[in-house]
């Protein structure tokens, strides 16, 4: 079956990226296709390269890169609500003038069109959030 | 439908409107601060007891250990699952309602 994923709270501030995450790993060992995974909010805060939790804690950036690598993962950003939170890809730190960049590997920044699709085209849409 | 409930029922009116709204052979799934709601004795165990009739109500597993809720002390009737058994009641209902 296809399931899409919306994640809304940000890591290590609530548990539901937590749940997203152990959730989507059962699915994918359950055979099921993981369409998409859709960060608004304040969980854009999951697609920061810069998060350094303490080593003997959970990655939980890390933790959603590597899992994209592994299953070919499509982790999308919600772009307005990155750009409050200060989560930039190369291209819009250069269309905003930023020194920097900070995504995740794995993610990427887009619009609600692709939540919208995710909903269209998945058997079941899955929020975790506050 | 699956309807999922994470917050606590000592914090928020969340599992109350679910059961109040939700349809009678509806699944409904205790995750997160939700699993509280599964306990026994409690003054909210009642309004889940009577609801085991018309909906079959779930605890996530591993948020109950996370808690040191033993399984032992759930209301009679609630089954426990894990994230596989999260998974299968996503895929068996149509839809998956969050109570957030």
């Amino acid at each position: 079956m296809k399931l899409a994923v919306m994640v809304n709270e940000g890591p290590y501030t609530h548990q539901a990226s937590d749940t997203a995450y152990n959730f989507i790993v059962a699915a994918l060992a359950a055979g099921h296709e993981i369409f998409r995974v859709f960060f608004y909010h304040d969980g854009v805060n999951n697609g920061t390269r810069l998060s350094t939790p303490p080593q003997d804690d959970r990655h939980i950036v890390n933790r959603w890169s590597e899992l994209s690598k592994a299953h070919d993962l499509d982790l999308v950003v919600c772009v307005a609500a990155a750009q409050r939170r200060g989560i930039v890809d190369p291209d819009e730190a250069k269309r905003n003038g930023k020194d920097s960049d900070n995504i995740a590997p794995g993610f990427r920044i887009s619009g609600l069109g692709q939540l919208i699709e995710a909903g269209i085209q998945a058997d079941r849409l899955l929020v975790f959030g506050d | 439908m699956l309807h999922t409930v994470n917050k606590s029922s000592f914090e928020s009116a969340s599992l109350k409107i679910c059961l109040g709204l939700a349809k009678s052979g509806s699944d409904i799934l205790l995750i997160e601060d939700g699993v509280y709601g599964a306990l026994a004795g409690t003054i909210h165990a009642t309004m889940l007891a009577e609801a085991t009739s018309a909906v079959s109500v779930y605890a996530l597993g591993p948020d109950l250990k996370a808690r040191g809720l033993p399984e032992d002390r759930l209301i009679s009737g609630i089954k426990v699952v894990g994230y596989d058994g999260f998974v299968e009641l996503a895929c068996a209902n149509d839809k998956v309602q969050s109570w957030l």
